[in-house]
Protein backbone atom coordinates (compact mmCIF):
# COMPACT_ATOMS: atom_id res chain seq x y z
CA UNK A 1 0.00 0.00 0.00
CA UNK A 2 2.70 2.31 0.68
CA UNK A 3 5.02 1.48 -2.01
CA UNK A 4 1.98 1.78 -4.51
CA UNK A 5 1.74 5.49 -2.45
CA UNK A 6 5.29 5.81 -3.13
CA UNK A 7 4.92 4.96 -7.07
CA UNK A 8 1.99 7.62 -7.57
CA UNK A 9 2.72 9.78 -6.18
CA UNK A 10 4.62 11.90 -9.42
CA UNK A 11 1.70 10.72 -11.97
CA UNK A 12 -0.93 12.23 -9.43
CA UNK A 13 0.50 15.83 -9.09
CA UNK A 14 1.22 15.70 -12.71
CA UNK A 15 -2.05 14.72 -13.93
CA UNK A 16 -3.57 16.84 -10.70
CA UNK A 17 -1.43 20.19 -11.99
CA UNK A 18 -1.63 19.38 -15.30
CA UNK A 19 -5.23 18.20 -16.49
CA UNK A 20 -7.57 18.48 -13.46
CA UNK A 21 -6.48 22.20 -12.29
CA UNK A 22 -6.50 23.82 -15.98
CA UNK A 23 -9.82 21.99 -16.40
CA UNK A 24 -11.12 24.12 -13.40
CA UNK A 25 -9.27 26.86 -14.24
CA UNK A 26 -10.77 26.65 -17.70
CA UNK A 27 -14.35 26.85 -15.93
CA UNK A 28 -13.65 29.55 -13.85
CA UNK A 29 -12.16 31.65 -16.87
CA UNK A 30 -15.61 31.29 -18.99
CA UNK A 31 -17.37 33.33 -16.08
CA UNK A 32 -14.64 35.70 -15.79
CA UNK A 33 -15.00 39.52 -17.70
CA UNK A 34 -12.39 39.85 -20.51
CA UNK A 35 -9.59 42.17 -20.43
CA UNK A 36 -8.38 43.23 -23.98
CA UNK A 37 -5.15 44.68 -22.42
CA UNK A 38 -4.50 41.24 -20.73
CA UNK A 39 -6.27 37.81 -20.73
CA UNK A 40 -8.83 38.26 -18.12
CA UNK A 41 -9.81 40.11 -14.71
CA UNK A 42 -11.04 38.94 -11.93
CA UNK A 43 -15.36 38.66 -11.13
CA UNK A 44 -18.45 36.84 -12.29
CA UNK A 45 -20.35 37.40 -15.04
CA UNK A 46 -21.88 35.15 -18.20
CA UNK A 47 -21.42 37.60 -20.82
CA UNK A 48 -19.26 34.85 -22.67
CA UNK A 49 -22.04 32.49 -22.36
CA UNK A 50 -24.63 34.64 -23.58
CA UNK A 51 -22.93 35.27 -26.79
CA UNK A 52 -23.09 31.67 -27.11
CA UNK A 53 -27.29 32.71 -27.24
CA UNK A 54 -26.70 34.33 -31.49
CA UNK A 55 -27.94 32.41 -33.65
CA UNK A 56 -24.95 32.93 -35.78
CA UNK A 57 -22.82 31.05 -32.98
CA UNK A 58 -24.99 28.18 -32.84
CA UNK A 59 -25.38 27.51 -36.36
CA UNK A 60 -21.74 27.30 -36.61
CA UNK A 61 -21.73 24.74 -33.78
CA UNK A 62 -24.35 22.53 -35.87
CA UNK A 63 -21.95 22.77 -38.94
CA UNK A 64 -18.78 22.04 -37.05
CA UNK A 65 -20.71 19.01 -35.58
CA UNK A 66 -22.41 18.33 -38.69
CA UNK A 67 -19.26 18.03 -40.54
CA UNK A 68 -17.50 16.00 -37.92
CA UNK A 69 -20.52 13.11 -38.22
CA UNK A 70 -19.71 13.17 -41.44
CA UNK A 71 -15.85 12.78 -41.65
CA UNK A 72 -16.66 10.16 -38.70
CA UNK A 73 -18.86 8.08 -40.63
CA UNK A 74 -16.88 8.21 -43.88
CA UNK A 75 -13.94 7.32 -41.54
CA UNK A 76 -16.09 4.23 -40.60
CA UNK A 77 -17.84 3.04 -43.57
CA UNK A 78 -13.90 2.92 -45.59
CA UNK A 79 -12.16 1.96 -42.33
CA UNK A 80 -14.27 -0.95 -41.21
CA UNK A 81 -14.00 -2.97 -44.08
CA UNK A 82 -10.74 -2.22 -44.67
CA UNK A 83 -9.52 -3.02 -41.71
CA UNK A 84 -11.60 -5.95 -41.59
CA UNK A 85 -9.75 -7.47 -44.69
CA UNK A 86 -6.07 -6.34 -43.51
CA UNK A 87 -6.68 -8.71 -40.37
CA UNK A 88 -7.73 -11.24 -42.67
CA UNK A 89 -4.73 -10.70 -44.53
CA UNK A 90 -1.35 -13.10 -44.27
CA UNK A 91 1.06 -11.45 -41.57
CA UNK A 92 3.55 -9.73 -43.99
CA UNK A 93 0.80 -8.45 -45.97
CA UNK A 94 -0.95 -7.20 -42.28
CA UNK A 95 2.70 -5.20 -41.42
CA UNK A 96 2.63 -3.78 -44.98
CA UNK A 97 -0.28 -1.92 -44.45
CA UNK A 98 -0.15 -0.72 -40.91
CA UNK A 99 3.10 0.39 -41.39
CA UNK A 100 1.88 2.84 -44.18
CA UNK A 101 -0.85 3.10 -41.90
CA UNK A 102 1.64 4.63 -39.72
CA UNK A 103 3.42 6.38 -42.30
CA UNK A 104 0.20 8.73 -43.00
CA UNK A 105 -0.01 9.43 -39.10
CA UNK A 106 3.62 10.96 -39.46
CA UNK A 107 1.86 13.74 -41.36
CA UNK A 108 1.36 16.92 -39.22
CA UNK A 109 -2.20 18.55 -39.88
CA UNK A 110 -0.77 21.18 -41.21
CA UNK A 111 1.29 18.54 -43.97
CA UNK A 112 -1.45 16.69 -44.65
CA UNK A 113 -3.29 19.90 -45.27
CA UNK A 114 -0.84 21.90 -46.88
CA UNK A 115 -0.43 18.22 -49.48
CA UNK A 116 -4.33 18.11 -50.31
CA UNK A 117 -3.49 21.55 -50.96
CA UNK A 118 -1.32 20.54 -53.83
CA UNK A 119 -3.29 18.21 -54.94
CA UNK A 120 -6.43 20.01 -55.46
CA UNK A 121 -4.88 22.99 -57.19
CA UNK A 122 -5.10 23.68 -60.78
CA UNK A 123 -2.06 22.31 -62.09
CA UNK A 124 -1.57 18.33 -60.63
CA UNK A 125 -3.53 15.66 -61.01
CA UNK A 126 -6.78 15.72 -59.63
CA UNK A 127 -8.69 18.20 -61.46
CA UNK A 128 -7.12 17.29 -65.35
CA UNK A 129 -8.57 13.95 -64.06
CA UNK A 130 -11.47 14.51 -63.37
CA UNK A 131 -11.89 16.43 -66.70
CA UNK A 132 -10.41 13.64 -68.55
CA UNK A 133 -13.33 11.62 -66.95
CA UNK A 134 -15.63 14.38 -67.79
CA UNK A 135 -16.69 15.01 -64.70
CA UNK A 136 -15.62 18.60 -64.71
CA UNK A 137 -15.96 21.15 -67.60
CA UNK A 138 -12.59 22.52 -67.58
CA UNK A 139 -9.52 22.50 -64.87
CA UNK A 140 -9.64 24.25 -62.40
CA UNK A 141 -8.32 24.63 -58.93
CA UNK A 142 -10.44 22.54 -56.66
CA UNK A 143 -9.64 24.68 -53.02
CA UNK A 144 -11.60 26.64 -51.35
CA UNK A 145 -14.33 24.28 -50.75
CA UNK A 146 -16.38 21.89 -48.10
CA UNK A 147 -15.01 19.17 -49.90
CA UNK A 148 -11.27 19.81 -49.72
CA UNK A 149 -12.17 20.17 -46.18
CA UNK A 150 -14.22 17.11 -45.56
CA UNK A 151 -11.39 15.17 -47.92
CA UNK A 152 -8.33 15.97 -45.53
CA UNK A 153 -10.00 15.76 -42.46
CA UNK A 154 -11.41 11.60 -43.91
CA UNK A 155 -7.45 11.35 -44.37
CA UNK A 156 -6.49 12.45 -41.11
CA UNK A 157 -8.69 11.05 -39.03
CA UNK A 158 -8.45 7.28 -41.11
CA UNK A 159 -5.20 5.93 -39.36
CA UNK A 160 -6.94 6.74 -35.73
CA UNK A 161 -10.51 4.93 -36.58
CA UNK A 162 -8.69 1.83 -38.39
CA UNK A 163 -5.89 1.68 -35.23
CA UNK A 164 -9.03 1.77 -32.75
CA UNK A 165 -11.10 -0.60 -34.80
CA UNK A 166 -7.93 -3.24 -35.42
CA UNK A 167 -7.37 -4.98 -31.81
CA UNK A 168 -11.13 -5.92 -31.77
CA UNK A 169 -11.59 -7.20 -35.86
CA UNK A 170 -8.49 -9.15 -35.32
CA UNK A 171 -9.60 -10.70 -32.37
CA UNK A 172 -12.70 -11.72 -33.90
CA UNK A 173 -12.58 -15.82 -34.08
CA UNK A 174 -12.38 -16.43 -39.01
CA UNK A 175 -14.44 -19.87 -37.54
CA UNK A 176 -17.41 -18.09 -36.42
CA UNK A 177 -17.73 -16.30 -40.00
CA UNK A 178 -17.34 -19.76 -42.09
CA UNK A 179 -19.79 -21.61 -39.52
CA UNK A 180 -22.28 -18.89 -40.90
CA UNK A 181 -21.18 -18.89 -44.39
CA UNK A 182 -21.41 -22.53 -44.36
CA UNK A 183 -25.41 -22.68 -43.02
CA UNK A 184 -25.68 -20.80 -45.84
CA UNK A 185 -25.37 -17.18 -44.77
CA UNK A 186 -24.55 -14.53 -47.72
CA UNK A 187 -21.93 -12.12 -47.06
CA UNK A 188 -24.11 -9.47 -45.99
CA UNK A 189 -26.14 -11.04 -43.58
CA UNK A 190 -23.02 -12.68 -42.19
CA UNK A 191 -21.25 -8.95 -42.09
CA UNK A 192 -25.02 -7.49 -40.64
CA UNK A 193 -25.75 -10.62 -38.41
CA UNK A 194 -22.15 -11.61 -37.11
CA UNK A 195 -19.39 -9.24 -37.84
CA UNK A 196 -21.29 -5.88 -36.65
CA UNK A 197 -22.37 -7.15 -33.62
CA UNK A 198 -19.40 -8.48 -32.65
CA UNK A 199 -17.41 -5.12 -32.71
CA UNK A 200 -20.26 -2.60 -31.98
CA UNK A 201 -18.32 -1.40 -29.17
CA UNK A 202 -15.11 -1.04 -31.04
CA UNK A 203 -16.96 0.39 -34.21
CA UNK A 204 -18.94 3.47 -31.97
CA UNK A 205 -15.23 4.19 -30.19
CA UNK A 206 -13.67 4.48 -33.57
CA UNK A 207 -16.86 6.99 -34.44
CA UNK A 208 -16.07 9.09 -30.95
CA UNK A 209 -12.86 8.87 -31.36
CA UNK A 210 -13.13 10.40 -35.00
CA UNK A 211 -15.56 12.57 -34.28
CA UNK A 212 -13.57 14.14 -31.49
CA UNK A 213 -10.43 14.62 -33.54
CA UNK A 214 -12.29 16.37 -36.38
CA UNK A 215 -14.16 18.70 -34.15
CA UNK A 216 -10.40 19.53 -32.99
CA UNK A 217 -8.84 20.39 -36.27
CA UNK A 218 -8.18 23.65 -36.75
CA UNK A 219 -5.95 23.90 -40.00
CA UNK A 220 -7.76 22.27 -42.52
CA UNK A 221 -10.93 24.39 -42.50
CA UNK A 222 -8.05 27.51 -42.36
CA UNK A 223 -6.35 26.25 -44.94
CA UNK A 224 -9.04 24.36 -47.50
CA UNK A 225 -11.84 26.58 -46.91
CA UNK A 226 -13.58 29.87 -47.26
CA UNK A 227 -14.66 31.78 -44.20
CA UNK A 228 -18.08 30.08 -44.76
CA UNK A 229 -16.19 26.89 -43.86
CA UNK A 230 -15.13 27.43 -40.92
CA UNK A 231 -15.33 25.62 -37.94
CA UNK A 232 -15.68 25.81 -34.65
CA UNK A 233 -12.06 25.43 -34.18
CA UNK A 234 -11.41 28.41 -36.32
CA UNK A 235 -13.73 30.73 -34.60
CA UNK A 236 -12.56 29.31 -30.46
CA UNK A 237 -8.82 30.30 -31.50
CA UNK A 238 -9.73 33.82 -33.48
CA UNK A 239 -11.65 34.71 -30.30
CA UNK A 240 -8.63 33.69 -28.04
CA UNK A 241 -6.08 35.40 -31.05
CA UNK A 242 -7.52 37.95 -32.68
CA UNK A 243 -10.41 38.68 -30.45
CA UNK A 244 -8.49 38.89 -27.30
CA UNK A 245 -11.24 37.45 -25.60
CA UNK A 246 -10.18 34.29 -23.65
CA UNK A 247 -13.23 33.71 -21.48
CA UNK A 248 -15.03 33.79 -24.52
CA UNK A 249 -13.28 31.27 -26.13
CA UNK A 250 -13.21 29.28 -23.30
CA UNK A 251 -16.86 29.28 -23.18
CA UNK A 252 -17.04 28.20 -26.27
CA UNK A 253 -14.86 25.59 -25.83
CA UNK A 254 -16.84 24.43 -22.78
CA UNK A 255 -19.87 24.28 -24.97
CA UNK A 256 -18.20 22.59 -28.06
CA UNK A 257 -17.08 19.58 -25.39
CA UNK A 258 -20.75 19.47 -24.10
CA UNK A 259 -22.04 19.34 -27.58
CA UNK A 260 -19.99 16.79 -28.61
CA UNK A 261 -20.41 14.49 -25.10
CA UNK A 262 -24.35 14.63 -26.06
CA UNK A 263 -23.69 13.69 -29.59
CA UNK A 264 -21.58 10.74 -28.91
CA UNK A 265 -23.91 9.60 -25.78
CA UNK A 266 -26.35 9.73 -28.40
CA UNK A 267 -24.94 7.28 -30.61
CA UNK A 268 -24.00 5.14 -27.94
CA UNK A 269 -27.60 5.26 -26.96
CA UNK A 270 -28.84 4.78 -30.70
CA UNK A 271 -26.78 2.40 -31.29
CA UNK A 272 -27.45 0.07 -28.04
CA UNK A 273 -31.25 0.71 -29.11
CA UNK A 274 -31.29 -0.39 -32.74
CA UNK A 275 -29.12 -3.59 -32.72
CA UNK A 276 -30.53 -5.37 -29.90
CA UNK B 1 -15.97 -11.13 -59.30
CA UNK B 2 -16.17 -10.69 -55.46
CA UNK B 3 -12.16 -11.04 -55.51
CA UNK B 4 -11.67 -8.42 -58.24
CA UNK B 5 -14.06 -5.84 -56.41
CA UNK B 6 -12.31 -6.11 -53.02
CA UNK B 7 -8.68 -5.76 -54.34
CA UNK B 8 -10.14 -2.77 -56.37
CA UNK B 9 -11.11 -0.93 -53.17
CA UNK B 10 -7.77 -2.36 -51.48
CA UNK B 11 -5.89 -0.20 -54.38
CA UNK B 12 -8.09 2.79 -54.55
CA UNK B 13 -7.87 3.34 -49.83
CA UNK B 14 -3.85 2.75 -51.06
CA UNK B 15 -3.82 5.28 -53.59
CA UNK B 16 -5.71 7.91 -51.11
CA UNK B 17 -3.93 7.26 -48.13
CA UNK B 18 -0.30 6.95 -49.98
CA UNK B 19 -1.26 10.24 -52.73
CA UNK B 20 -0.08 12.97 -50.55
CA UNK B 21 2.87 11.14 -49.62
CA UNK B 22 3.99 10.83 -52.57
CA UNK B 23 2.84 14.21 -53.80
CA UNK B 24 4.99 15.83 -51.30
CA UNK B 25 7.70 13.82 -51.32
CA UNK B 26 7.48 14.56 -55.88
CA UNK B 27 7.08 18.26 -54.98
CA UNK B 28 10.10 18.19 -52.91
CA UNK B 29 12.03 17.53 -55.76
CA UNK B 30 11.59 19.87 -58.02
CA UNK B 31 14.46 22.07 -58.61
CA UNK B 32 12.53 25.54 -59.27
CA UNK B 33 10.54 26.77 -56.70
CA UNK B 34 7.15 25.74 -57.81
CA UNK B 35 4.54 23.29 -57.09
CA UNK B 36 4.44 21.30 -60.05
CA UNK B 37 4.35 17.06 -60.03
CA UNK B 38 5.47 15.27 -61.35
CA UNK B 39 8.50 16.74 -60.78
CA UNK B 40 10.70 18.31 -63.43
CA UNK B 41 14.70 18.33 -63.29
CA UNK B 42 14.61 16.35 -59.78
CA UNK B 43 17.12 17.26 -57.52
CA UNK B 44 18.20 17.65 -53.81
CA UNK B 45 18.48 21.10 -53.92
CA UNK B 46 15.58 22.39 -51.14
CA UNK B 47 17.03 19.64 -48.68
CA UNK B 48 20.82 21.33 -49.07
CA UNK B 49 18.44 24.72 -48.61
CA UNK B 50 16.57 23.38 -45.65
CA UNK B 51 19.67 22.25 -43.81
CA UNK B 52 21.64 25.13 -44.21
CA UNK B 53 19.22 27.23 -43.10
CA UNK B 54 18.84 28.09 -39.53
CA UNK B 55 15.43 29.09 -39.04
CA UNK B 56 14.25 25.58 -40.36
CA UNK B 57 17.05 23.72 -38.53
CA UNK B 58 16.00 25.44 -35.63
CA UNK B 59 12.74 24.61 -35.83
CA UNK B 60 13.03 20.92 -36.37
CA UNK B 61 15.35 20.35 -33.28
CA UNK B 62 12.81 22.09 -31.24
CA UNK B 63 10.47 19.73 -32.63
CA UNK B 64 12.81 16.71 -32.06
CA UNK B 65 13.74 18.18 -28.47
CA UNK B 66 9.64 18.63 -27.20
CA UNK B 67 8.88 14.96 -28.69
CA UNK B 68 11.23 13.25 -27.26
CA UNK B 69 10.89 14.59 -24.11
CA UNK B 70 7.02 14.41 -23.85
CA UNK B 71 7.83 10.99 -24.86
CA UNK B 72 10.02 10.80 -21.69
CA UNK B 73 7.68 12.65 -19.34
CA UNK B 74 4.98 10.31 -20.06
CA UNK B 75 5.81 7.10 -19.69
CA UNK B 76 7.39 8.45 -16.03
CA UNK B 77 3.71 8.89 -15.53
CA UNK B 78 2.21 6.10 -17.59
CA UNK B 79 4.48 3.37 -16.11
CA UNK B 80 4.02 3.74 -12.35
CA UNK B 81 -0.07 3.74 -13.14
CA UNK B 82 0.02 0.86 -15.40
CA UNK B 83 2.74 -1.00 -12.73
CA UNK B 84 0.33 -0.59 -9.53
CA UNK B 85 -2.72 -1.17 -11.56
CA UNK B 86 -1.43 -4.75 -12.34
CA UNK B 87 0.61 -5.23 -9.45
CA UNK B 88 -1.71 -3.80 -6.18
CA UNK B 89 -4.62 -3.99 -7.80
CA UNK B 90 -4.52 0.08 -7.09
CA UNK B 91 -7.36 1.60 -7.29
CA UNK B 92 -5.79 5.02 -6.99
CA UNK B 93 -4.03 4.23 -10.00
CA UNK B 94 -8.08 3.30 -11.80
CA UNK B 95 -8.71 6.64 -11.02
CA UNK B 96 -5.40 8.49 -12.13
CA UNK B 97 -6.04 6.33 -15.42
CA UNK B 98 -9.35 8.17 -15.87
CA UNK B 99 -8.08 11.47 -15.79
CA UNK B 100 -5.01 10.38 -18.35
CA UNK B 101 -8.14 9.51 -20.34
CA UNK B 102 -9.79 12.88 -20.02
CA UNK B 103 -7.95 14.15 -22.54
CA UNK B 104 -8.58 11.92 -25.34
CA UNK B 105 -12.11 13.65 -24.98
CA UNK B 106 -11.09 16.91 -25.34
CA UNK B 107 -11.31 18.14 -29.24
CA UNK B 108 -7.31 19.55 -29.86
CA UNK B 109 -8.44 22.97 -30.22
CA UNK B 110 -10.41 22.98 -26.61
CA UNK B 111 -6.93 21.74 -24.95
CA UNK B 112 -5.04 24.64 -26.74
CA UNK B 113 -7.51 27.22 -24.59
CA UNK B 114 -6.96 25.58 -21.78
CA UNK B 115 -3.08 25.18 -22.07
CA UNK B 116 -2.82 29.09 -22.92
CA UNK B 117 -5.12 29.77 -20.02
CA UNK B 118 -3.04 27.41 -17.70
CA UNK B 119 0.32 28.95 -18.85
CA UNK B 120 -0.93 32.08 -18.80
CA UNK B 121 -2.76 32.01 -15.52
CA UNK B 122 0.79 30.61 -14.49
CA UNK B 123 2.81 33.80 -15.93
CA UNK B 124 4.99 31.16 -17.53
CA UNK B 125 4.64 32.26 -20.98
CA UNK B 126 6.10 31.04 -24.39
CA UNK B 127 8.64 28.55 -22.74
CA UNK B 128 9.49 24.94 -24.23
CA UNK B 129 8.60 23.54 -20.81
CA UNK B 130 5.16 24.18 -21.66
CA UNK B 131 4.48 22.24 -24.96
CA UNK B 132 6.76 19.33 -23.04
CA UNK B 133 4.46 19.04 -20.86
CA UNK B 134 1.30 19.72 -22.34
CA UNK B 135 2.12 17.26 -25.21
CA UNK B 136 2.68 14.62 -22.43
CA UNK B 137 -0.05 14.79 -20.53
CA UNK B 138 -1.93 15.27 -23.57
CA UNK B 139 -0.56 11.99 -25.06
CA UNK B 140 -0.41 10.31 -21.68
CA UNK B 141 -3.18 7.71 -22.83
CA UNK B 142 -1.30 6.26 -25.24
CA UNK B 143 1.80 4.92 -23.56
CA UNK B 144 -0.71 3.61 -20.87
CA UNK B 145 -2.94 1.46 -23.67
CA UNK B 146 0.60 0.21 -24.63
CA UNK B 147 2.13 -0.38 -21.32
CA UNK B 148 -1.95 -2.37 -20.21
CA UNK B 149 -1.81 -4.64 -23.64
CA UNK B 150 2.29 -5.29 -21.99
CA UNK B 151 1.17 -6.00 -18.65
CA UNK B 152 -1.87 -8.28 -19.61
CA UNK B 153 0.80 -10.37 -21.91
CA UNK B 154 2.97 -11.53 -19.33
CA UNK B 155 2.28 -14.88 -18.02
CA UNK B 156 2.08 -15.19 -14.31
CA UNK B 157 3.99 -18.33 -14.29
CA UNK B 158 7.73 -15.68 -14.80
CA UNK B 159 6.97 -13.68 -11.78
CA UNK B 160 5.97 -16.76 -10.05
CA UNK B 161 8.85 -18.49 -10.49
CA UNK B 162 11.16 -15.62 -10.39
CA UNK B 163 9.26 -15.25 -6.95
CA UNK B 164 9.86 -18.67 -5.68
CA UNK B 165 13.33 -18.29 -6.55
CA UNK B 166 13.97 -15.66 -3.98
CA UNK B 167 13.45 -12.67 -6.42
CA UNK B 168 11.96 -9.66 -4.35
CA UNK B 169 9.47 -7.05 -5.53
CA UNK B 170 12.59 -4.79 -7.15
CA UNK B 171 14.58 -7.69 -8.57
CA UNK B 172 11.14 -9.24 -10.22
CA UNK B 173 10.66 -5.88 -11.66
CA UNK B 174 14.17 -5.61 -13.24
CA UNK B 175 14.66 -8.96 -14.30
CA UNK B 176 11.15 -10.43 -15.43
CA UNK B 177 9.24 -7.17 -16.11
CA UNK B 178 11.32 -4.97 -18.01
CA UNK B 179 12.64 -6.82 -20.57
CA UNK B 180 8.99 -8.38 -21.11
CA UNK B 181 7.43 -4.78 -21.05
CA UNK B 182 10.59 -3.21 -23.02
CA UNK B 183 8.52 -3.55 -26.58
CA UNK B 184 5.09 -2.01 -25.42
CA UNK B 185 6.94 1.17 -23.60
CA UNK B 186 8.66 1.73 -26.57
CA UNK B 187 6.09 1.85 -28.87
CA UNK B 188 3.75 4.08 -26.30
CA UNK B 189 6.57 6.53 -26.12
CA UNK B 190 7.73 6.34 -29.66
CA UNK B 191 3.33 7.47 -30.32
CA UNK B 192 3.90 10.32 -28.28
CA UNK B 193 6.85 10.96 -29.97
CA UNK B 194 5.43 10.94 -33.49
CA UNK B 195 2.33 12.76 -32.41
CA UNK B 196 3.99 15.15 -30.68
CA UNK B 197 6.29 15.97 -33.41
CA UNK B 198 2.90 16.57 -35.55
CA UNK B 199 0.40 18.38 -33.38
CA UNK B 200 0.38 22.00 -34.13
CA UNK B 201 -2.23 23.75 -32.53
CA UNK B 202 -1.57 23.40 -28.90
CA UNK B 203 2.23 24.21 -29.72
CA UNK B 204 1.63 27.26 -31.07
CA UNK B 205 -1.27 28.75 -28.65
CA UNK B 206 1.40 27.54 -25.12
CA UNK B 207 4.65 28.84 -27.00
CA UNK B 208 4.32 29.53 -30.78
CA UNK B 209 5.96 32.92 -31.32
CA UNK B 210 8.83 32.16 -28.65
CA UNK B 211 9.24 28.49 -29.68
CA UNK B 212 8.45 27.58 -33.36
CA UNK B 213 8.25 23.96 -33.83
CA UNK B 214 8.01 22.83 -37.30
CA UNK B 215 4.55 22.34 -37.72
CA UNK B 216 3.94 25.58 -36.74
CA UNK B 217 7.10 27.14 -39.02
CA UNK B 218 5.54 25.04 -42.10
CA UNK B 219 2.07 26.54 -41.40
CA UNK B 220 3.84 30.38 -41.41
CA UNK B 221 5.52 29.80 -44.52
CA UNK B 222 2.19 28.41 -46.04
CA UNK B 223 0.59 31.86 -44.90
CA UNK B 224 3.72 33.72 -46.70
CA UNK B 225 3.09 31.66 -50.50
CA UNK B 226 4.60 28.48 -51.74
CA UNK B 227 8.46 27.07 -50.41
CA UNK B 228 9.90 24.03 -51.71
CA UNK B 229 11.70 23.66 -48.44
CA UNK B 230 8.13 23.02 -46.63
CA UNK B 231 7.92 19.84 -48.71
CA UNK B 232 11.66 18.96 -47.64
CA UNK B 233 10.42 19.55 -44.13
CA UNK B 234 7.55 17.47 -44.46
CA UNK B 235 10.00 14.56 -45.65
CA UNK B 236 12.23 14.89 -42.94
CA UNK B 237 9.03 13.98 -40.62
CA UNK B 238 7.86 11.09 -42.52
CA UNK B 239 11.64 9.55 -42.55
CA UNK B 240 11.60 10.12 -38.62
CA UNK B 241 8.17 8.36 -38.21
CA UNK B 242 9.03 5.59 -40.62
CA UNK B 243 12.22 5.22 -39.07
CA UNK B 244 10.33 5.46 -35.27
CA UNK B 245 7.90 2.65 -36.72
CA UNK B 246 10.36 0.50 -38.32
CA UNK B 247 12.31 0.37 -35.00
CA UNK B 248 8.77 -0.86 -33.50
CA UNK B 249 8.53 -3.38 -36.17
CA UNK B 250 12.06 -4.58 -35.60
CA UNK B 251 12.25 -4.78 -31.68
CA UNK B 252 8.55 -6.11 -31.30
CA UNK B 253 5.45 -7.42 -32.92
CA UNK B 254 3.61 -4.93 -34.56
CA UNK B 255 0.40 -6.18 -34.71
CA UNK B 256 0.52 -7.15 -31.77
CA UNK B 257 1.62 -3.99 -29.89
CA UNK B 258 -0.91 -2.54 -31.85
CA UNK B 259 -3.20 -5.12 -30.00
CA UNK B 260 -3.99 -7.55 -32.41
CA UNK B 261 -3.87 -10.93 -32.14
CA UNK B 262 -2.75 -13.23 -35.04
CA UNK B 263 -3.84 -16.92 -35.80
Amino acid sequence: MLRSAALLTWPALALLALVVLPLLLLIRISLAPPDPDGLWTSGVVFDAYRNLAEPAWFATLVYSLCIAVLVAAIGLVLGFPLTLLITRMRRPHQVTWLVLLLATLTLSDVLIAFSWQVMLSKRIGLSQMLVWLRLMPQVDSLTPSVGAVIASIVYLVMPFTMLTLYPSLSAMPTEQLEAARMLGASPRVVFQTVVIPLNRAAALTAFAVSALLALGTYVCPIVLGRPQNWTMAVIISNAALAGHNVPLAAAMSLALVAAALVLIAAAFFGARHRWR
Amino acid sequence: MRAAARRLFLVLIAVFLAAPLVVVAGVSFNREPRMTFPPRNPSWRWYGVFFSDDGWTAALSHSLEIAALAALVSITIALPIAYTRWRYRSSVAGWLEAIARLPFLLPLIVLGILFLAFWSWLGHVGRIENTILSHAVVFVGLPLASLAIGFRSIDPAYVEAARTMGARGGDVFRTVLVPLLLPYAACGMIFVFILSLNEYIIAYLVAGYEVETLPIKVFNSLRMGFQPTMCVGAMVFVAVGVLGFGAIAAIGDLPKLLGGRLR
